[in-house]
């Protein structure tokens, strides 16, 4: 039965990449345009060009960098975040100024961090925090806000304080809003983190993606798109898996909430 | 123990203010079990959350022990109506019962046996390890009142804890408080609007009128102690206590703390009545 439906599942997860990679297949097998290589041939570069020394020379470093970029994200979204959903004064300060800083697109301000920050790793870090904070901070603050008025009420009477407060209440409460706010800022992590590379950089896969593309090597150039393809879908993947564990009484909750 | 004088709640608006309570004095003794109860939309919520120092009054004061109430008091636990938002829907039963616990830091040991004691006290005693929302509605209701049970608090109040439940589960959680209150020796304050509920389970009910609130009526339900759902609702004594704390009620529709005096004239002439009847 578990193995029926796991087996369902992963049917049902990997089945339409399954038909348009074989599209790939068919429409590009035998293909002679020198931009669109046939993806056997992508395939085959794919081992060589990223099983070798790239792997150390480049993923890691981007690895590394995203990682880096995203998890300091997340802490300075969260925090801020909470300061700002729990004092009414801040968030009527502040709210005006954060939505116009979230309405800059992140990618513009690469250029203009390159100007103090240098072109070495603090840039990109920088670039992919500047750019990803957003949505974990906005909805953190939409998290904490919509804290429940009588679970609040019932903390105080049982004289549930400060730092008990903050994480048995406002944070686990606030933690289905943060967790899809953290979803939304992986993608614009990848996307940042590949974006400050392709600008200034010696190392990692924008980079290199880019000098395959300057110096015609276009299988090699498809292949680095896939990697990041997959990249993100396995991140995701982990993603889904941890907010699964992380969430299990929310989507419990939710379940008996539509079956009654 | 737990004096109530003068207490006043003003909520001032943007453009008008409203009088929630107007002038409220009433003690509960130790160990007693009190019934609230009025008319809809009476400041009934109003009036416990003054008393758990949620709100702080606009005059007058509570006092717990002859102390003054400005704040949650260490030796007191609320158990609100809305029981699937007072319950940690992120924790198990079990810890839900024992987060309060954490802060008075009594040793793994005590704070097991508290916990045990007042799931079993409950009837709880196999769902440990379920979520609230894996439980019925009484059965959620149930949790909160274990939680309170091993707060071991001086005085329980109630808001309207069994409005949300069906009728059965109600008559169940009815015996099951008086069980409690006299088991654990607790003060209890009950707050309700079911007139049937006001009579049944405690030793006096207080009649509120509606808003601006006043005190109508501190009456006496002078039931036999012993009490079940099926003799002591059958019997004469509840039928006439019943009807007079209707009466009181229908009349405190029409009456609030600016028609107060007239009313209370007449509640004596009442309750007058009744002793001689």
């Amino acid at each position: 039965m578990t193995v029926l439906t796991l087996a369902r599942r992963t049917g049902l997860v990997l089945g339409l990449p399954a038909v348009l990679f074989a599209i790939w297949w068919f429409a590009t097998a035998g293909s002679t345009d020198f931009y669109v290589p046939p993806l056997s041939t992508i395939l085959g570069k794919f081992g060589e060009v990223w099983t070798g020394e790239r792997l150390l020379s480049d993923v890691v470093p981007s690895l590394v960098r995203l990682l880096t970029g995203y998890l300091l994200a997340v802490a300075v979204g969260v925090g801020l975040g909470l300061v700002v959903g729990m004092h009414r004064g801040v968030r009527d300060v502040l709210e005006p100024v954060l939505e116009l800083f979230r309405a800059i697109p992140p990618p513009v301000l690469v250029p203009v961090i390159m100007l103090f920050a240098g072109i070495g790793d603090t840039m990109k870090v920088i670039v992919i925090v500047s750019g990803c904070m957003w949505p974990i901070l906005l909805n953190t603050v939409e998290g904490v806000r919509a804290v429940d008025e009588v679970l609040s009420d019932t903390c105080r009477s049982y004289g549930i304080t400060g730092p008990s407060r903050l994480w048995h209440l406002v944070l686990r409460s606030a933690s289905p809003q943060i967790v899809t706010g953290m979803r939304q800022a992986l993608s614009i992590a990848i996307i940042l983190m590949v974006i400050s590379e392709m600008f200034a950089a010696s190392n990692g896969l924008g980079f290199t993606i880019v000098q395959f593309q300057r110096s015609f090597a276009i299988p090699e150039m498809w292949s680095g798109v896939l990697l990041l393809g997959l990249l993100g879908f396995a991140l995701s993947l982990l993603f889904r898996v941890a907010e699964n564990r992380v969430l299990a009484w929310y989507h419990g909750l939710r379940r008996a909430q539509r079956n009654p | 123990m737990l004096d109530v004088r003068n207490l006043q709640k003003i909520y001032t608006g943007r453009n008008r203010s409203v009088e929630a309570l107007r002038n409220l004095t009433f003690h509960i003794g130790a160990g007693e079990l009190v019934c609230l109860v009025g008319p809809s939309g009476c400041g009934k919520t109003t009036l416990l959350k003054c008393m758990a120092g949620l709100i702080d009054p606009t005059d007058g004061e509570v006092r717990l022990d002859g102390r003054p109430v400005d704040g949650p008091p260490p030796g007191m636990a609320v158990v609100f109506q809305e029981y699937g938002r007072s319950l940690f829907a992120w924790m198990n039963v079990r810890d839900n019962v024992a987060l309060p616990l954490r802060r008075k830091k009594l040793g793994k040991a005590r704070e097991k046996e508290l916990v045990d004691h007042a799931l079993e006290v409950v009837g709880l005693a196999d769902a440990h390890q379920a979520y609230p929302w894996q439980l019925s509605g009484g059965m959620q209701q149930r949790v909160a009142i274990a939680r309170a049970v091993a707060f071991e608090p001086k005085v329980l109040l109630m808001d309207e804890p069994f409005a949300a439940v069906d009728a059965q589960t109600r008559a169940e959680l009815e015996d099951l408080i008086r069980r409690l209150w006299r088991e654990l020796g607790v003060t209890v304050l009950f707050v309700t609007h079911d007139i049937d509920e006001a009579v049944y389970l405690g030793q006096r009910t207080i009649i509120l009128s509606t808003s601006p609130t006043v005190v109508l009526e501190d009456l006496t339900i002078d039931l036999p102690d012993e009490r079940d759902q099926l003799h002591t609702r059958s019997s004469t004594r509840f039928a006439e206590l019943r009807a007079h704390v209707y009466e009181q009620i229908q009349r405190a529709k029409h009456h609030n703390g600016d028609t107060h005096a007239a009313v209370a004239d007449r509640s004596d002439e009442l309750a007058l009545h009744k002793s001689e009847s």
